[in-house]
């Protein structure tokens, strides 16, 4: 049984603008599915048409055995039944509520002491215990983001629904709640959909992506799938990273780190890299890539790797190829280089990457 | 103050309380309703409700003599079901006021409404709140200064009615006379002393309320 959240659906706005979902889904499992587009691509409308707060003028919406909303036979599930928790980018946590008060709005079905309780140990859990009593207008952005976010699972949602959690915070804040973010998403267990036009964002927090353009779904799949095979060239125009691969941290010691990938150890500059990391990504992307057909063993790049080529694909005035090197990579060089190579599928080269264009993101 | 001025006095802030307090139930339903609406009629609505700020009172009052007199349709209906007599009496000072205050509270009140972020309703619906409860726990608590404000206005105004209720409820002394009676009165019959005495005092009351109500506005946006 297909469990989770299925939709396909279309909403017209009044200037023109139509979002055109084919097919979403979302896991009943929980994990992070990233709703990924530059802005105006749809993102938030989509979100909104999930919460019951727009109206979809065609399709269906479904999750496990319920219709949410149906054009067809104009069935619609009001939001108040739907049982999602939804962050707003702006938060929009009600100014005239103590922080208590707003965490607790979702629980009024709850006797009072029950519905303390369980806002008490909410803050608790997102490291807010001291602002019970506080108002909106008085937090910080980062106090704020907690508080919306402390309101949205305080509920026990079957959903969660994150609109650019971190992008009204500042950059050092954004690095910090990016990571913890994951954490508490991962501890509260509750499928989410979360909206974001920052790549480091989609890679640190999604397990699958939905690539968004112009209001269409343009690919979705697990995240490294998703960035190491762009289906068309939209796709990899708007991701920019083609190659994204998991990888353990093997050492990390004066800003330089040994990552192992597949059956390869690469050597990344990883300054920003929090201690203890292990679990990570790495990215490349492909015209960081150079290809030599020898060893080239005085090169500078730290990283020489021997790869096999598996596809060339023409890409304009450039070549789009890929690679085994004890992981997938691709590379982009031009025609000539390409022809001055003379790369045929199965030849023989070796990918040279300087360590700083080897970017680590820890998970 | 004379006992005749006292009772003028008390009865008229009496009359104007009573009818602020229908005021508030009827005006936010309209205010409410006019800042959510997307109609088309919404203007005509707009121009309905604002109309007996405009018109000359006396013309309001026309009107509703008409419409309360025991000929009237209202009027009528009342007799017939309750005995009840509207014209001439208390009731009619009320109902005078009521109408003659409503624009000025659903001005007030609207534009309260229209400045909360609708998106704070929305988030409201998420948590499970159903529209009765967004409205008294979000939007109610949100456009409170400016209900308040509306309705200091409102009371304000309905101290210095004269036109309609005069219309309407006539000058029987002790039973419809409001201030704003018995000063035109006083001045036809040459006391002005006592009309002087009378103007002080509506205009202390007055004054207080539009300054509250100023006061209320102008701290809407913490």
């Amino acid at each position: 049984m297909n469990a989770g959240l299925t939709a396909h659906f279309t909403k017209r706005f009044r200037g023109g603008a139509t979002i055109h979902i084919d097919t979403l889904h979302v896991p009943a499992e929980a994990g992070i599915t990233v709703l990924f587009g530059a802005s105006g691509s749809g993102k938030t409308t989509v979100l909104r048409c999930l919460a019951g707060l727009d109206r979809p003028d065609a399709g269906e919406i479904r999750f496990a055995h319920a219709i949410w909303s149906n054009a067809a036979d104009k069935s619609f599930m009001p939001p108040r039944h739907r049982g999602v928790g939804y962050v707003p980018q702006d938060y929009t946590l009600f100014p005239h509520l103590s922080v208590a008060r707003n965490i607790g709005f979702g629980l009024h079905h709850l006797p009072r002491h029950q519905r303390l309780a369980r806002v008490a140990q909410t803050m608790q859990t997102l490291d807010i215990p001291d602002l019970a009593t506080r108002f909106p207008s008085s937090l910080s952005g980062g106090q704020q983001q907690r508080v919306a976010l402390a309101r949205a699972i305080v509920t026990h949602p079957r959903l969660l629904l994150l609109d650019e959690p971190l992008s009204a915070l500042d950059t050092p804040m954004q690095l910090h709640l990016r990571r913890e973010l994951r954490h508490w998403l991962r501890n509260a267990a509750i499928p989410t959909v979360l909206v974001t036009h920052d790549r480091l964002e989609a890679l640190t927090l999604g397990d699958a992506i939905v690539v968004m353009d112009a209001g269409r779904i343009l690919q979705q799949g697990p995240v490294p799938d998703v960035f190491s095979r762009p289906v068309n060239r939209a796709v990899a125009d708007i991701v920019a990273v083609e190659t994204v691969q998991p990888a353990h941290i093997a050492h990390f010691a004066n800003g330089l780190a040994s990552v192992i990938v597949g059956s390869t150890t690469l050597t990344a500059l990883a300054t920003d890299l929090p201690a203890g990391t292990r679990d990570a990504y790495v990215c490349i992307r492909a015209e960081d890539v150079i290809l030599t057909r020898d060893a080239a063993p005085t090169a500078s790049p730290r990283n020489r790797l021997p790869a096999t080529v598996q596809t060339i694909l023409d890409a304009g005035p450039m070549l789009r190829v890929t690679l085994d090197c004890g992981f997938p990579l691709t590379a982009l060089l031009t025609k000539q280089a390409g022809a001055e190579l003379s790369l045929h599928e199965n030849a023989t080269v070796h990918a040279l990457i300087k360590a700083p264009q080897i970017h680590v993101i820890p998970r | 103050m004379s006992a005749e001025t006292w009772q003028l006095v008390a009865f008229t802030t009496r009359m104007a309380a009573f009818s602020t307090l229908l005021v508030i139930p009827i005006g936010v339903a309209c205010a409410w309703g006019l800042a959510r609406s997307r109609s088309r009629a919404k203007v005509l609505l707009e121009t309905l409700v604002t109309l007996p700020l405009v018109l000359p009172p006396v013309v309001t009052g026309l009107v509703l003599l008409k419409l309360f007199g025991r000929r009237g349709p209202i009027g009528h209906w009342l007799h017939d079901q309750w005995h009840l007599d509207v014209v001439f009496t208390w009731r009619a000072v009320v109902i005078a006021l009521v109408v003659m205050s409503l624009p000025l509270f659903v001005r007030a009140a609207q534009t309260a409404f229209e400045e909360i972020n609708p998106q704070l309703e929305n988030m409201a619906r998420t948590l499970g709140a159903s529209e009765w409860r967004v409205f008294l726990t979000v939007t109610l608590p949100l456009a409170r200064r400016g209900v308040l404000a509306g309705a200091l206005l409102a009371f304000a105004r309905a101290l210095g009615e004269f036109g309609a209720t005069m219309m309407v409820a006539g000058n029987i002394p002790g039973q419809t006379t409001t201030m704003a009676v018995s000063i035109y009165q006083s001045v036809q019959l040459g006391q002005d002393a006592h009309a002087w005495g009378l103007a002080g005092i509506a205009a202390a009351l007055a004054f207080g309320a539009v300054w509250a109500s100023g006061l209320l506005l102008r701290r809407q946006r913490p």
